[in-house]
């Protein structure tokens, strides 16, 4: 063969290999497209789980999940970049404001309860239990906090290192709102990371660290990790299905959401990819750690899904 | 096409020699857009980066941000102080200069001085390589396997801390180091070192002696150079050093340096237009006023001490 020969017969052998690419797969889905997901990285173990089990079933949707955090997420989302937005936290005024201007209508759905976990590592033999008053003076802005014997004088006096969520999170919207009073008000000294993969790595290295970030994070790498149990008024309580249920542990305890655009909707891949996640949840939600909702709160997302595709427009 | 009788078509121009001036006009005319539109960038980059500072001066003292100690734009009561991101910075420039600068210039002795053209032919490729691993690779290397070792040796070292940082920008650095210098040593001509063999002395003192003194000046701007370049260091620094302003000389402890500060912020939901968000920008600035401070002082360097030889 010539060269020129045997370059046509690659380029021809290479176009046909794509024209065969897409005819005859074998999921049932014949959806297309893609969903661009962005936001809390602790709700991101659910929606990459739901994902994954979606693409099994679809597997021509492009789906895409990313954990910028709460906060970086729903700017994404209120400038239109990305079509769900994950949230540990509502969404806040100032960003609510944001998305009107911009036109995006959305419906916020509650999809799992997290419980909030504190850690240590697992050579900690002296911490089991922490009440919020001492979560408070550990981790208030004006904190005088150095040393584990300044949080209770039977403990040694050791330093304390802080892994914590950063101002991004809304990990770290929601925990200094509810133990500190005031959402974003922390003591500055600690180690922050969106990614609480990070943190994990952090607490689980250091035998005198104290770090804070979703349940998911903790039941990933308990062999890793001690989780700490929360004395919200009324003993002390470790974050667990039952817990959380019965809502005795407080005040760590907090919804899921995310947050779907309208327009979106529109797209049959994203109100399958979102119908999917509500209808699988109860199955999927435990398997990362967090507490799923009932099966009536479940119905009632989809409800709400679907009344927002048919007004979309 | 219809042309008028007298008027020269296109084709006519462009051929004969009026022709060929405006041929070689118009590929000046190219090639010098090519280099103006690179000093142009620059000089955007800089505007850009300039506008924004000073609009963060009108509301940060110069004083405040260069003087006070605490590093917190984000949280709600705000301290604007750059000194712990930079002493961060410094910290693991130096930290990787002390690694990078001996091993680099004993490299480009050897490599010049020592060293047969077949040895050399497969060290330097190797040398090529270490330069050419990606800095998120050297980043993640000094997280799961530097920082592990530097545990067993000091227990008190944290997770995250400056000293692994420091290691691999170091051996990231080395080639640029020993690789500017062995220019500078082969450009030594051999005369002096057939003068210096002739006069009795030993190999080391060759090289140490006549060759290095003779090579100063390139080796120093090698030096710089690559300081320089462990200052802007960022992938590697942001995933191994931590996210901690701290204002320490300790490096077995965690840091923020600047640039790893830069990755933090501009990762987030910082809003466009605020006091936060221009922090990115004045730390920026400060980054770039710095490697450029190095960069001329590199160039006046060479300069003023190069040895003229005939």
């Amino acid at each position: 063969m010539t060269p020129r020969t045997s370059a046509a017969a690659v380029a021809a052998a290479l176009l046909l290999s794509a024209c065969g690419g897409d005819a005859g797969n074998a999921g049932s889905g014949s959806l297309g497209g893609s969903v661009v997901i962005d936001g809390s990285s602790t709700v991101f173990p659910v929606a990459e789980a739901v994902a994954e089990e979606f693409q099994i079933a679809n597997p021509n949707v492009r789906i895409t999940v990313g954990f910028s955090g709460s906060g970086g997420g729903f700017e994404r989302f209120c400038g239109g970049e990305t079509d769900i937005s994950n949230a540990s936290r509502p969404i806040n005024d100032r960003e609510r404001a944001e998305c009107a201007a911009n036109g995006i209508q959305f419906s916020e759905i509650t999809v799992a309860w997290d419980g909030l976990s504190v850690v240590v590592n697992p050579a900690n033999d002296f911490v089991e239990c922490l009440t919020v008053q001492e979560l408070r003076r550990i981790w208030q802005p004006t904190s005088t906090v150095r040393t584990w014997r300044d949080v209770r004088p039977s403990w040694p006096a050791e330093a304390i290192r802080l892994y914590g969520p950063g101002t991004d999170s809304g990990t770290f919207d929601y925990f200094t709102e509810t133990i500190n009073g005031e959402s974003g008000a922390s003591r500055p000294d600690f180690q922050a990371s969106e990614d609480d993969n990070i943190l994990v790595q952090g607490v689980a290295g250091d035998r005198y660290a104290l770090g804070y970030f979703g349940y998911a994070y903790y039941s990933e790498n308990a062999d890793r990790l001690k989780l700490v149990a929360v004395d919200g008024g009324s003993g002390c309580v470790l974050p667990a299905d039952e817990t959380i249920e019965d809502g005795t542990y407080t005040p760590l305890a907090r919804p899921l959401f995310i947050y779907v655009k309208h327009a979106a909707l529109a797209r049959p891949e994203v109100r399958a990819y979102v119908e999917f996640l509500l209808t699988e949840a109860p199955a999927i939600v435990p398997s990362t750690g967090y507490h799923a909702l009932s099966e009536a709160e479940y119905q009632q997302g989809l409800a709400e899904i679907a009344e927002a595709a048919g007004g979309a427009g | 096409m219809a042309s008028h009788e007298g008027a020269p078509s296109v084709q006519a121009v462009l051929s004969g020699k009026r022709g060929r001036r405006i041929r070689e006009a118009a590929i000046r005319g190219a090639l010098f857009a090519c280099a103006a539109a690179s000093t142009l960038v620059t000089v955007g980059v800089v505007l850009v980066l300039l506008g924004e500072t000073v609009a963060f001066f009108r509301e940060v003292s110069i004083g405040e941000f260069l003087t006070s100690t605490r590093w917190e734009p984000m949280f709600q009561e705000q301290h604007f102080g750059v000194l712990p991101l930079l002493v961060g910075s410094v910290l693991v420039a130096g930290g990787a200069g002390v690694i990078a600068l001996p091993l680099g210039l004993m490299t480009a002795i050897f490599l010049s001085e020592y060293s047969g053209p077949r040895l050399r032919k497969v060290l330097k490729p190797v040398l090529e390589v270490l330069a050419g691993i990606p800095t998120v690779v050297y980043g993640y290397f000094a997280l799961t396997f530097v920082t592990p070792l530097l545990r067993t040796v000091f227990p008190q070292t944290d997770v995250f801390n400056a000293a692994s940082a420091s290691i691999v920008v170091g051996i990231m650095i080395i080639p640029t180091v020993s690789s500017l210098s062995e220019d500078a040593l082969r450009a030594v001509p051999n005369a002096l070192r057939e003068g210096a063999y002739g006069l009795g002395a030993t190999k080391l003192e060759v090289a140490t002696r006549v060759v290095v003194p003779g090579a100063l000046s390139g080796i120093i701007a090698s030096f710089i150079l690559a300081i320089s370049r462990a200052v802007g260091e960022t992938m590697a620094v942001t995933i191994a050093a931590g996210n901690l302003p701290n204002l320490t000389l300790n490096p077995l402890e965690s840091i923020q340096t600047m640039t790893a500060f830069i990755v933090q912020a501009s990762l987030g939901d910082t809003p466009q237009g605020t006091l936060a968000f221009r922090t990115l920008f004045a730390v920026a600035m400060t980054l770039f006023l710095i490697t450029l401070a190095m960069n001329i002082l590199s160039q006046w360097i060479l300069a003023r001490f190069r040895e003229e030889y005939q």
